[in-house]
């Protein structure tokens, strides 16, 4: 096979593999998976910030919620069917990524680490301050007649299922095309070396900007899909959690790695999964799924900063996207 | 209530929140001064120093002033050595590096958090003050020892300050700030000058943590406020400056106290979180410090 | 027809340091013209105005009679001034085509891939494509370097101290690679060597502590007495 077709032969056997495993697994593990699948569209956004253009964010969640509130907000209050809902959640991601990115890649490194954190919290905190119309911490379930598409009721499993997996494929074969392109090596360019660049005609700032807005979509992808298809926003996927949990899916599957951010969220979810089941055994272990988080993140950022395909790549794979 | 009297109730409590937050972000900016690094981990400092302090008072068969007087000096010996292994095992092997140092204390703060929960559970526990004052105002009365708290804030500063500029070690950290290079070429073990300020600066913050409960019970979820007042405070103070943190903690405790009597508390938070990332968009060295 | 580059009273100053004082200067297009002077002369100062790393406290700086004093780096870049880095600043863990991809897309073309592969070969690179830039040899990231700066197809390529630590056979090669670069691009050149200064350029300008101490031919530099005292020490 020519290099050129391996990568996209990995992709769409991926793909495949999902489809057949949803069509197989009993409805809890499969349920399960199409939750892995958003929040790896979500993870995927965040790798074309982090992993390819070097923008290290711990804001993510507020893209997040954006998809989540603008989806599940319309469903409730403009009584938007899931198809718009979805759009709007899309842009809203996109959108709240504009405007942060607008401000925030002003500065770089650790300045933007806490310029994006602050952002997120204050958002998380507009939330709740506007408790009786978000719902607040307890959040609100979205109105059965919103969670339709094309006729198809999300919150039935087949069709659901679907829906994941859809946004999962379109969500990676965007994401191999664009860093196959010439945007994609401008992206690298920033994480690699932004000074050099500029000299050769690049704007950083634009490209940085766009990479930003680009990985906003996703997350605004992500969430309203996670609020339409388990029917459920709340003001917890604001937290800075959900900031964190993307970039561990990301260190863990290897940032830069297209695959990446899907193996690191399908690897964390059975780990946590596992580390519950051994507290039904063994109590003392009870709600440890956070310290299994962050031995995780300790783990990986002192032992294999490169991740799991990373490492690959660098031991031999060097076709990994 | 008149409002004269509110007013000053108010400023008050602000100030008690100011001493606490002063000594928890001058361990922030510390490391970031010396070191270069932000710890997200310090709120879980300043919590093990408050359940910590539960802890130590509730072995120590002792009346209540001499407990507290345990704990005041237990509870920090034990974060501090915490701290310093955090370093030698995972900062140290990172060089730290800021990003990854990031990531590093986000693990750490999950892992502390969560094994003080499974160690001391879920509930909010009182401690007993050290000791029973109160003071009578012709409008209320007030806790003598909430006065006793910025009492021994401002000390504890007075006495940080004197040792940054008057003793060697101090010395020998500012000079690690400067230039880390150099100081090495000086013969300065920079390693032993990183693993001290990063226990240091988690004493201070688990000092922070035991002066507060006996106002504040315990909770293995109570280190979040303080670390992002502390980030505020930092930024705003300018990084790694010890007067403009100080300054900031001030403006930010007393304003905190005001706006959080009268406005909605999460009001006052979205503002000061939106302020510092103005701060740092627009005025990276902070709104008081010199260029840091 | 103005000149290509035009400054005038162009001015930077580190606190004390008047790295670039005044400095009134010209190049015509078709030009290999050579920047000398001692270290410190402020002649990398003075390149990094004209590429718009750096902008001045005042003077002008004109391209072709249009002002660009202000104009940010990138799109001076797109308007035709190139800039080679001193010490080599290439994207060490890219492939060395992706390094000069990087420079032809930034013009907007068709055909990436043929254009890269040709600034290539044209610096003598070809068949290193699939290299990762770090694991070429010290000489040949200087030329993938250069390969990068011709890339954009400059009217100007502003080349700082392109021959250092290079061996003298990788000299030879230089010289006529510059040689063959004009009169299409003219080329502004920051040289300690004095034997390439005076075999490629056309004309030289010596600046001394930021001021220009004489600018003319190669044989009219080497006659004149101020550059003899201040500069070659003779």
């Amino acid at each position: 096979m020519g290099e050129s077709v391996k990568p996209f032969a990995l992709h769409l056997a991926l793909i495949l593999a999902l489809a057949v495993a949803l069509a197989v697994l009993p409805p809890y593990p499969a349920t399960m998976l199409a939750r892995i699948l958003v929040l790896a569209v979500f993870a995927m956004g965040y790798n074309l910030a982090y992993g390819y253009t070097g923008l290290l964010s711990l804001g993510h969640a507020l893209f997040l919620a954006a998809g989540v509130f603008a989806a599940g907000l319309s469903a409730q209050f403009w009584g938007l069917s899931a198809g718009p809902a979805l759009l709007l959640g899309v842009l809203a991601g996109g959108g709240m990524a504009a405007a942060v990115g607008l401000l925030a890649l002003r500065t770089a490194g650790v300045s933007f680490m806490i310029v994006t954190l602050m952002f997120a919290q204050a958002g998380y905190l507009t939330i709740l301050y506007f408790g009786p119309i978000t719902g607040g911490d307890e959040g609100f379930t979205l109105p059965a007649a919103s969670r339709v598409i094309l006729g198809f009721d999300m919150s039935t499993d087949t069709p659901r299922f679907v829906a994941a997996l859809f946004l999962f494929a379109i969500g990676l074969l965007v994401s191999l095309a664009l860093v196959r392109s010439p945007f994609g090596r401008s992206m690298v360019a920033m994480r690699e070396n932004e000074e050099r660049s500029r000299m050769l005609g690049i704007n950083p700032f634009t490209v940085k900007l766009a990479a930003l807005v680009i990985s906003g979509l996703y997350a605004g992808a992500a969430g309203a899909a996670y609020a339409l298809l388990f029917g459920y926003a709340g003001a917890n996927f604001a937290t800075i959690q959900y900031s964190i949990l993307p970039m561990l899916y990301v260190l863990l599957g290897g940032a830069g790695t297209t695959i990446g951010p899907f193996l690191g969220a399908l690897l964390m979810f059975v780990l946590i999964e596992g580390t519950s089941r051994l507290a039904r055994l063994w109590p003392v272990l009870e709600g440890m799924d956070y310290f299994v988080i962050g031995a995780a993140l300790v783990v990986l950022v002192l032992f294999a900063p490169r991740g799991i395909l990373g490492t690959l790549r660098e031991r031999g794979l060097k076709w990994l996207p | 209530m008149a409002f004269g009297p509110f007013l000053l109730l108010a400023l008050m409590e602000g100030l008690v929140t100011a001493a606490v937050l002063a000594l928890a972000a001058s361990g922030l900016s510390l490391l970031f001064g010396v070191m270069r690094v932000v710890n997200v981990a310090h709120g879980a400092f300043f919590m093990l120093g408050a359940v910590l302090a539960w802890a130590v008072d509730s072995v120590v068969p002792a009346p209540p002033a001499l407990a507290f007087l345990a704990a005041l000096v237990i509870a920090p010996l034990l974060v501090a050595s915490l701290a310093a292994v955090a370093d030698g095992l995972i900062l140290k092997r990172l060089n730290y590096d800021p990003e990854a140092t990031i990531v590093a204390t986000i693990g750490l703060l999950y892992m502390i958090q969560q094994a003080t929960l499974a160690l001391y559970g879920p509930n909010a526990n009182p401690v007993t003050a050290p000791f029973e004052l109160r003071l009578q105002f012709p409008w209320f009365g007030y806790s003598g020892y909430k006065l006793f708290v910025v009492v021994a804030a401002a000390l504890v500063l007075l006495a940080l300050w004197a040792f940054m500029t008057r003793t060697k070690a101090g010395l020998i950290m500012r000079a690690t700030q400067v230039d880390r290079t150099m100081a090495r070429a000086f013969g300065i073990n920079v390693d032993r000058v990183y693993m001290g300020t990063f226990a240091l600066g988690a004493a201070l913050a688990a000092l922070a943590g035991v002066l507060i409960v006996p106002i504040q019970q315990a909770h293995y979820l109570m280190g979040g406020d303080p670390l992002l007042l502390s980030f505020i405070v930092v930024i705003i103070g300018g990084l790694g400056s010890l007067r403009g943190t100080i300054v900031a903690a001030l403006i930010i405790g007393l304003s905190d106290g005001v706006i959080s009597m009268f406005f909605s508390p999460t009001l006052a938070k979205i503002i000061a979180t939106l302020l510092v990332a103005m701060v740092l968009v627009f005025r990276p060295q902070g709104l008081f410090g010199a260029k840091a | 027809m103005a000149p290509l580059i035009e400054t005038r009273d162009l001015t930077l100053h580190f606190g004390g340091l008047r790295a670039v004082d005044g400095v009134d200067f010209i190049l015509n297009a078709g030009e290999i013209h050579a920047l000398i002077g001692p270290n410190g002369a402020g002649k990398t100062t003075f390149v990094s105005l004209l590429s718009g790393r750096r902008l001045p406290q005042s003077g002008s700086v004109l391209l072709e009679g249009e002002d660009i004093t202000r104009l940010p780096a990138h799109l001076r870049v797109r308007k035709g001034i190139a800039y080679t880095f001193q010490i080599t600043s290439i994207f060490p863990r890219l492939t060395v085509f992706d390094n000069v991809a990087l420079a032809v897309q930034s013009r907007g073309t068709r055909d990436l891939a043929a254009q890269t592969r040709a600034a290539l070969a044209r610096v003598g690179l070809a068949g290193l494509e699939s290299q990762e830039a770090q694991t070429l040899s010290y000489g040949h990231q200087r030329l993938l370097e250069l390969a990068m700066g011709l890339a954009l197809h400059p009217r100007l390529l502003i080349l700082d101290e392109p021959t250092q630590g290079l061996a003298a056979s990788e000299i030879e090669g230089f010289k006529a690679l510059v040689e063959g670069l004009v009169p299409e691009t003219t080329v502004l050149l920051i040289e300690h060597n004095m034997e390439v200064v005076m075999d490629l350029a056309t004309n030289i300008t010596v600046l001394n502590f930021g001021q220009v101490l004489a600018t003319g031919t190669p044989e009219a530099i080497r006659a004149n007495r101020a550059v003899q005292e201040a500069y070659l020490g003779a």
